[in-house]
């Protein structure tokens, strides 16, 4: 009993504990150091399996032996309470430390050390480090797909410009402020698809779909000075038929003559890819998936049993299959639901199908915003005399969507994340560039790279929407 | 009769719409399949396949039907799914409870790979495993025993199969304690609610569970043989093992990179779980004298539960969902067996297709009715 207590560790004889304690655990942390950094082993002359875990008996029994409480010591007693709490934790801390140090050699001679970046060609990767003279050569068809080189410019041009347009809210003044919303959610998409359109495609592969944009916009601004009573309607027929009658009365020779920008060479969408494709899609899922989820998560909680049922159906539906098969559908079944000559684009119907599709969660996650309002405010805005649309957009929906911004920033995070999926119609964005890239005879072997740089980008754009997200949380609470 | 309008105006014209959408797919459908001369149906199901599928759990070559293939592709993506769920479940509490650990480093090592996965399209990580982790693994000539008995090697896992002998009576031994079990569990409880007295239950269920099936081997004449694989050469350099389970890389990076990524979601629904039981559930349960296990089993666990057990359950969905990724490395799931070659060889794309998105939906809804089922069970009575 007399022999335990002398080596129970206490305040009465702390220095002698500390200083032995503190030597074991510097001893293993610098075998190990020194073992993976320099490949030296101190302890080669013990048998192997004893030498490898020496380290680690050393370290436990130098950790037991500094775990005084309140020793009065500060470090110590932060060391105690952060890594040092009881002999199970202890050896866990010293597993991650050690993992830590082997890990980083070898990390670092594969990412820098023994790396090559210089050169164009696959011989100059001789080293066992990585490669990154590939990403290097192969960069342009990463980030631009099979756009022709000489017309990348478009792209950058139309991204920069699309960035300082939709950084406008910023610095919009107070005065200017309450037409935020209506500049994000019509003007933008708009003014950003008009550059897709003109600049990007060059061509009059949206053509169709203009027009139906086009009627949108013209009947959103004229439906501002319809009275409410009949905006429903109006709403419903209007921009049906300004759709048609653009489409079939208005000449449709001269519009495509006013579409085509001159000295611009039309770059079919099969040519489009890499990371730009990527943020293509994403923007326009995007922009399409929150209105429609929005008018879904409406519908579901409807008083009119057949709109409800129609909703449920409808996010029920494309919640329970997988993205691959709804863009499986979209390539091979869609095309026989369409009138024989009618055509539309492999991208655009890769856009319909994620945002239909992402529109379900969406719609998911507002309801469940729509839910967590309490009954008051329902009540308090129909005693003000309110209708239902004038409820919803001017008291319901704020406060339920600032509730649900973790969630719409996850389902939107995910929609980034789906994106590579697109492989399935054939369209390569970053990650089906480089399975192509891979497979090029001239630059075999180096999937590893390709790879890690793809991850390196997702990472970045992910955990920056993420972080942004939990800002935008932070700044909408309100106190309840 | 203008109330009545009110009410019944929009719902007219949102089923009018739908059903005018509905209506021009299908009659597009007809004209586009008559022109083509395909014709509508699901005969096809019963014709011969006739091609064959690199991995299955059931019989299955070229000379069986469509439906056959069917059913391979649908067994290889549910037990992918639950390799997947049975991995990602056992990581993500593993990583949940380390994110609320006190110890700093492993509190921030869990954090940074739940940052670190979640982060990365899951597609994007599939490909990583399949295409560079497993394509640096030794060739089968090459490869190192793993515990004497299995081989990891660049065309698969080979591990010992076991070869039972009557095994129905160890089956029959192992429903027995797990029987005899429920029953001493409920009596114990029992004993404790009505004399405060506490039975070694936990004990005793370890014991019954070991030597019901040992006496099984030692009486009932069970027996249990391993066959171990060993190495064949086929060619010159070309060599493969025979005897033994074989799993192809594509099946281990597929359930490898599905179950690390849903484990970040799950170890995050684990952590708001525990974290969402109140501190004072833990005070009171520890002043009125419980030990901290108890205190664990009796009162967070039910609480933290409750909350966990619904957002995890739409993980095990997504993850089923996303096992559909398999068809980007030729793994046989579903999509890509049926989907994919069933498909080009017939061309029957509305009928295939409608086919697989119903097996999906179809798995999702029940089990969502599951858990609706199972949510209101536990859910707090409240008035």
């Amino acid at each position: 009993m007399s022999k335990i207590n002398f080596l129970k560790p206490d305040r009465s004889n702390l220095n002698t504990f500390l200083y032995i304690g503190s030597l074991l655990f510097f001893i293993s942390v610098i075998d190990v150091f020194l073992n993976s950094f320099f490949k030296i082993n101190l302890t080669g002359f013990l048998p192997s399996f004893i030498s490898f875990l020496l380290p680690l008996i050393l370290g436990f029994i130098g950790l037991y032996f500094i775990r005084i409480e309140f020793s009065g010591i500060k470090y110590l007693d932060l060391i105690n309470k952060h890594i040092n709490t009881n002999n199970f934790n202890a050896v866990l801390s010293l597993f991650i430390i050690f993992v830590i140090i082997k890990s980083t050699p070898p990390i670092l001679s594969w990412f820098v050390i023994e790396a090559s970046f210089a050169g164009d060609s696959k011989d100059v990767c001789t080293g066992s480090g990585a490669c990154w003279t590939y990403i290097k050569v192969w960069m342009r068809r990463f980030m631009y797909g099979m756009y022709p080189n000489a017309e990348q410019w478009r792209i950058n041009l139309s991204f920069v410009a699309l960035a300082l347009l939709g950084s406008v809210g910023y610095f919009a003044t107070e005065k200017y402020k309450k037409y935020l919303t209506l500049y994000y959610v019509v003007i933008y998409p708009f003014i950003a698809f008009l550059f897709i359109f003109f600049f990007i495609s060059g061509g009059p592969v949206f053509f169709d779909f203009s027009y139906g944009i086009i009627a949108a916009v013209i009947s959103i601004i004229l439906g501002f000075f319809i009275p409410s009573k009949f905006k429903f309607y109006y709403f419903i027929f209007v921009p049906i038929t300004l759709y048609i009658a653009l489409k079939y009365f208005i000449f449709y020779e001269e519009l495509i003559e006013l579409g085509k920008l001159e000295g611009l060479n039309w770059v079919e969408t099969g040519a489009w890819g890499g990371l730009s494709l990527t943020f293509i899609i994403s923007f326009f899922c995007l922009i399409f998936c929150f209105p429609i989820g929005m008018a879904f998560a409406l519908g579901r909680r409807s008083d009119f049993p057949l709109i409800r049922y129609i909703s449920i159906g409808f996010i029920e539906f494309w919640r329970g299959v997988p993205l691959i098969t709804v863009l499986f559908m979209s390539a091979v079944m869609f095309p026989m639901f369409l009138p024989a000559d009618f055509f539309i684009d492999k991208l655009v119907r890769c856009i319909i199908a994620i945002s239909l599709f992402e529109a379900a969660y969406v719609a998911e996650v507002i309801r469940g915003g729509l839910q967590a309002l309490p009954r008051g405010q329902y009540e308090a805005a129909k005693s003000l005399g309110m209708g239902y649309w004038r409820m919803h957009i001017f008291v319901i929906l704020p406060q339920a969507l600032k509730l649900v911004i973790p969630g719409i920033a996850n389902t939107f995070l995910a929609l980034v994340k789906d994106t590579p999926l697109i492989f399935v119609v054939g369209l390569l964005e970053i990650v089906g560039m480089l399975n192509l890239a891979k497979t090029n005879p001239k630059w075999l072997g180096f999937a590893m790279e390709g790879y890690v740089f793809a991850a390196i980008i997702f990472w970045i754009i992910c955990y920056a929407m993420s972080k942004y997200s939990y800002n935008l949380e932070q700044k909408y609470k309100t106190e309840r | 009769m203008n109330f009545k309008l009110k009410d019944i105006g929009p719902q007219l014209i949102t089923v009018l719409a739908v059903v005018l959408v509905f209506g021009f797919f299908t009659y597009n459908a007809q004209v586009n399949m008559e022109n083509r001369g395909i014709d509508f149906g699901y005969g096809f199901l019963s014709q011969e396949s006739s091609f064959d599928v690199q991995f299955s759990l059931i019989e299955y070559d070229g000379s069986h039907s469509y439906f056959r293939a069917y059913l391979v592709g649908l067994l290889n993506t549910i037990l992918v799914s639950v390799i997947g769920i049975v991995l990602a479940t056992i990581l993500g509490v593993i990583v949940g409870i380390a994110r609320l650990s006190p110890n700093y480093l492993i509190n921030k090592f869990a954090a940074f790979y739940v940052e670190f996965f979640r982060n990365i399209p899951l597609l994007l990580q599939i490909f990583f495993w399949y295409f560079a982790a497993l394509r640096a693994l030794p060739l089968p000539q090459d490869a190192e025993p793993m515990l004497g008995i299995s081989y990891l090697t660049i065309k698969g896992l080979y591990v010992p199969a076991f070869i039972w002998q009557n095994f129905n009576i160890f089956f029959y031994s192992v429903v027995a304690a797990i029987i005899a079990i429920i029953v001493i569990r409920t009596y114990a409880k029992k004993v404790q609610e009505n004399q405060g007295k506490q039975a070694p239950v936990l004990l005793i269920s370890i014991g019954l569970i070991l030597i019901l099936p040992l006496l099984s081997f030692l009486i009932g004449g069970v027996k249990l043989s391993f066959e171990i694989p060993v190495l064949k050469q086929l060619a010159t350099t070309s060599f493969i093992y025979e005897g033994g389970v074989s799993l192809p890389p594509e099946l281990i990076a597929l359930a490898l990179s599905l179950s690390l990524y849903t484990a970040t979601f799950i170890a995050e629904c684990v952590r708001a779980g525990i974290q969402g039981v109140g501190k004072g559930q833990k005070e009171a349960a520890a002043s009125i004298g419980l030990n901290p296990n108890q205190v664990l089993k009796l009162v967070v666990m039910p609480q933290a539960l409750r909350i966990i057990i619904p957002p995890t359950t739409n993980q095990y969905l997504n993850l089923t969902k996303n096992s559909s990724l398999a068809a980007a490395i030729a793994y046989p799931d579903l999509v890509l067996v049926f989907a994919g070659t069933a498909l080009m060889q017939t061309g029957k794309a509305i009928e295939i297709v409608s086919i697989t998105m119903f097996t999906y939906l179809t798995l999702s809804i029940s089990i969502s009715i599951l858990m609706n089922w199972y949510n209101k069970k536990i859910a707090i009575q409240e008035k």
